[in-house]
């Protein structure tokens, strides 16, 4: 009886969020495909009407649209390797005992709380910038010419961007999970004579690996949709080297107002999104089951 | 012999750990050093010593005054958080207690909502927010600040809310508990953590929020996001003004942030940590 | 939920206060120096109208213009005043989406504006914005450094000697660069100068049917030029300098000579913010002697969108804004020199903003040698001299603009980055209907 009532409520419950991101997905969703087969450009109203997919072939035959896609990509799969290869080393140094544990964990989350405008407007201007920036000034000071980050290494410019706003979260998340780890079982491992790399290779990562998926995942959401960052610092330039695909998208939506196209873009963005999501979400699917 | 080692291995620890953090650090230290520097003394290279002048604080809120975008961001993260939690904390609790054939995949439908790119249903969206009569309307974007990070909230509720084992329910229930009684005296003290957190995270990413707060708002309702777009990119000298106002833009939330880390930690486990 | 419902019930406590004599009207305005100082002197408004309350949008350039044109296309109504400039007022008038002012007051003095702006603010004889400030573009030089190079700067220089000049003054060691000139990529930002600049080498955008001229050798030399130019006398990191960052440049002493804005003139002679303020030369923008120069025209303006409840009260605030009065009012707070400049005859007129603007001329002579209605050596069939005013414009010249950025950036050649922007062109003029 207690689960019967138990089931009614829990549909009861679950009802209001399922409702309204249905009508939050859906709505847009249908909007921006009814808008992808329409020439809709409000600056320029005269030639507007039904299409059928010349918006997606336009959007396709842009000349950025395969570069965008392969950076996102490489957006993407950077800052992934980065932050959960550095999370995993910087979780590993701060599990050690030391002195101002509590401050150094505070500092290295810090950036986590620094809204994107801002991060890319300081690493731009303070730290990147080819005059007054850090690296300049480090630069000059072993008598190197100063490194022009946004004009001769847009991507990585971006991706040290990126990545250092999103490394404080792999590390808190994967620092978690390691210190979760039975201390008796490492004790046991260290007697058994196990090394370091041993230890950390049948113990330490196969025990962090759910909390690896779950970064991954979480982070690829929102990485496929960056683009703050590389409207303040590159524009998506020089030539379409950093440009992404949702970068691509604000270009046709809110430069050109050319809206058919920017939702042929948003679509396509979707799928892609889908598509790269679609390994990480059966990842973290089975390991839900766990 | 083993105290040695020991301490020679906490000395090597500690100095490689607060190199790194204070390096990872660095970009938001330089920022609000260089906020304390006059215009001039900012790009006058590399100093870490600022004469202390507040000359560019003064000069930020003389041209757009701090306080009304710091109260916008402050009722929108809040706001929009206690309506996630209203909404999410039922719909995860259902699915974490009894889950169903379809819960996994609804999990992962909500989560891929958030791939849908917010540029490309700006018109749309904007169209709908001026017809309803919600454009720069704080509850408008309230709203639009819960559906973005729902579909987060949930899963972070419903994986922590999966941890609270399932036989003390069934111990409550032997007791001949009723089911409000069950969440009311059982559950909740357990969830309250996990939702504590849950909280954090949702106040931390709206704050954060940097597309619909400034396309949606012009004076009303725009929080610091907007107050930033201010200041990215004036005529002259604007190194020590942007950090200043930047300095300002993140302070509230980095301070927030600091002083419950270790409630947040508990959040963004995501149920990783079994 | 409390926070709400006590924030809804001061909002509504504050629009009862109000609502019996106040109108408010919201004003989008860029985050450039005279739009702040405006910000700060509206109590002289306010005062004379104390039933008006103004509210504040300022945004950073681009962000303005998304927000903007996002409204007024949306119909969106947000706004009652709007800063735009002379490449949307054409559009939007023709579009219906700009109230005509024809309420500006008795004492306006229309007659004033200098021709050549209100042309470009006009459609059909009727005036859509009114200007705030205007500006040309022109070269900025360090007298002292010109002297030590043993030259002499012509007032009208060609590019010759600008290319000859920025050679000799170049001095990296001590971080002198000969010549700043923008590099950024955007329509507005490296699009402006380069369109103005090609104008003088005899290019074009576009010939009389709309065919892009990319593939033309005047574009080809104009590019080479510039990017020759850069490397051989140029800042690092170049590709990435806009008018703010040159203009950093430029009041550090990092430059020999600087083209840009005709307003920039009052930021570098400023003692308070430049270094070298007591050693800036001015001349007219560089020619090819083809009988252009590389000069271009803008003015930020006040429109007010045609949907807007609030007209009356937007036009005379728009009148206060761009009046005489103003300029009066900035001369008596903060001396003749920061009075918005290019936008009315009786200004250059005036002998104490000779005095304090040592530019004032140089300024008005290159206001006049711009003409957007004949830009170009060859004849074209748009009009605007740094841009080409039809509303594919913006994405268009963006595009172009990252295209000869990957150039300057050395990213890629001139001739591809022609090429890309010859194809971009052909693309964008064949979607939007102007090639059959």
């Amino acid at each position: 009886m207690a689960t019967q009532q138990t089931r009614s409520l829990a549909r009861f419950m679950l009802a209001p969020s399922v409702v309204l991101l249905f009508v939050w997905m859906v709505v847009p969703l249908a909007l921006t495909i009814w808008f992808s087969f329409q020439q809709y450009n409000p600056l320029n109203p005269i030639r507007d009407g039904f299409v059928w997919f010349s918006n997606y072939s336009l959007f396709y035959s842009n000349p950025a649209f395969l570069q965008s896609i392969l950076n996102t990509l490489v957006l993407v799969g950077s800052v992934l390797l980065i932050t959960v290869i550095g999370g995993i080393m910087l979780a590993l140094l701060i599990d050690q005992p030391m002195w101002g544990q509590g401050i150094v964990r505070i500092l290295v989350i810090s950036p986590f709380f620094v809204m994107p405008p801002v991060a890319a407007l300081v690493w731009k201007n303070m730290i990147m910038h080819p005059q007054y920036g850090v690296f300049a000034d480090i630069a000059r000071f072993f008598g190197a010419q100063p490194i022009d980050w946004f004009g001769q290494h847009p991507m990585l410019a971006i991706i040290i961007i990126v990545a250092w706003q999103w490394l404080p979260f792999a590390t808190l998340i994967l620092l978690t999970a390691l210190q979760s780890l039975d201390g008796e079982q490492k004790e046991a491992a260290e007697m058994d004579g196990a090394g370091f790399v041993s230890r950390f290779i049948y113990l330490t990562l196969p025990h962090m690996s759910r909390a690896i998926t779950v970064v991954i995942l979480i982070q690829t959401i929102f990485l496929l949709s960056v683009y703050a960052e590389i409207l303040v610092t590159t524009n998506g330039g020089p030539g379409y080297a950093s440009t992404n695909l949702p970068f691509l998208v604000y270009q046709k939506a809110l430069l050109e107002f050319k809206i058919g196209q920017a939702s042929a873009g948003g679509v396509i963005a979707v799928i892609l999104a889908n598509i790269v999501a679609f390994f990480a979400m059966r990842a973290v699917g089975k390991n839900l089951d766990k | 012999m083993a105290r040695a080692v020991t301490t020679q291995h906490k000395v090597i620890a500690t100095a490689a750990a607060w190199i790194v953090a204070l390096l990872i650090f660095f970009p938001i230290l330089y920022t609000i050093i260089t906020s304390f520097k006059s215009e001039q003394e900012a790009i006058q290279g590399f100093n870490l010593i600022p004469s202390g002048t507040f000359e560019s604080y003064t000069e930020v809120q003389a041209q757009s005054g701090y306080f009304k975008f710091f109260l916008n961001s402050v009722i929108l993260a809040v706001g929009s958080t206690i309506l996630a939690l209203i909404v999410a904390v039922p719909a995860a609790w259902s699915m974490a207690f009894s889950p169903g054939k379809w819960t996994k995949d609804i999990l992962m439908w909500m989560l891929s909502t958030k791939m849908m790119p917010a540029v490309a249903v700006l018109f749309p969206i904007y169209l709908i927010f001026r017809d309803l009569g919600l454009l720069d309307s704080r509850i408008g974007l309230m709203i639009m600040l819960m559906l973005i990070n729902l579909p987060i909230v949930i899963w972070m509720l419903y994986t922590y809310f999966r941890e609270i084992p399932g036989e003390i329910l069934e111990a409550a229930r032997m007791d001949g508990a009723t089911l409000w009684g069950e969440i009311v005296y059982v559950l909740t003290p357990m969830a309250v953590p996990g939702i504590a957190s849950t909280m954090l995270l949702n106040i931390i990413l709206a704050w954060n929020e940097a597309f619909w707060t400034i396309r949606l708002t012009t004076t009303e309702a725009a929080p610091l996001t907007a107050f930033i777009s201010s200041f990215s990119s004036p005529q002259g000298l604007f190194w020590a003004k942007l950090s200043a106002a930047s300095t300002l833009a993140i302070a509230p939330i980095l301070i927030m942030g600091w002083f419950s880390q270790k409630q947040l930690v508990r959040g963004l486990t995501f149920g990783a940590v079994k | 939920m409390k926070l709400r419902t006590l924030t809804l019930g001061l909002l509504s406590a504050s629009v009862f206060a109000f609502a019996a004599h106040a109108e408010s009207i919201t004003i989008a305005t860029v985050n450039n120096g005279d739009m702040v100082r405006m910000q700060k002197l509206t109590d002289d408004f306010t005062k004379a109208n104390p039933d008006i309350t103004l509210n504040w949008v300022t945004l950073e350039e681009n962000v303005l213009r998304e927000r903007v044109t996002t409204d007024i296309a949306t119909k969106g109504g947000q706004y009652d005043v709007m800063t735009i400039g002379t490449y949307e007022v054409p559009i939007w008038a023709k579009q219906n989406w700009l109230l005509p002012l024809d309420k500006l007051g008795d004492d306006y003095d229309v007659k004033d504006i200098i021709p050549a702006i209100a042309g470009g603010l006009s459609v059909d004889g009727k005036l859509y914005a009114a200007p705030f400030y205007g500006e040309s573009s022109f070269v900025m030089y360090r007298k002292d450094l010109i002297e030590k190079a043993g030259l002499t700067m012509p007032d009208a220089p060609t590019w010759d000697f600008i290319k000859e000049a920025a050679e000799k003054m170049t001095d990296r060691a001590n971080g002198v660069n000969g010549v700043c000139l923008r590099g950024k990529a955007g329509w507005g930002e490296n699009m402006a100068f380069l369109t103005a600049m090609s104008n003088s080498f005899g290019a074009r955008w576009f010939d009389e049917n709309w065919k892009p001229q990319f593939d033309q050798p005047e574009w080809k030399n104009t590019l080479q030029f510039y990017v020759d130019l850069m490397k051989a006398a140029g800042p690092e990191g170049a590709s990435s300098n806009g008018f703010n960052e040159n203009l950093a440049l430029f009041q550090q002493g990092k430059c020999g000579m600087w083209i840009d804005a005709t307003v920039a003139a009052s930021f570098v002679s400023d003692p308070k913010n430049s270094t070298v303020a007591d050693k800036v030369g001015y001349a007219l923008a560089p020619d090819n002697g083809l009988g252009k120069r590389g000069n271009w025209l803008w003015a930020w303006s006040l429109a007010i969108p045609a949907g807007t409840q609030k007209g009356d009260a937007a036009q005379k605030f728009v009148s206060w804004a761009t009046s005489k009065h103003y300029a009066e009012l900035v001369a008596s707070k903060e001396g003749w020199a920061n009075v918005p400049p290019g936008t009315r005859s009786s200004l250059y007129a005036n002998a104490e903003y000779q005095k304090a603007a040592p530019f004032a001329k140089m300024t008005l002579d290159s206001i006049n040698a711009a003409d957007p209605t004949h830009p170009t050596v060859k004849p074209v069939p748009y009009v605007g001299v740094q841009f080409v005013a039809i509303p594919e414009f913006q994405g268009l010249g963006t595009t172009v603009g990252q295209l000869f950025s990957a150039a300057l950036a050395g990213q890629s050649s001139v001739d591809d980055a022609l090429k890309q922007a010859q194809d971009a062109a052909t693309a964008a003029m064949t979607e939007g209907g102007y090639i059959k």
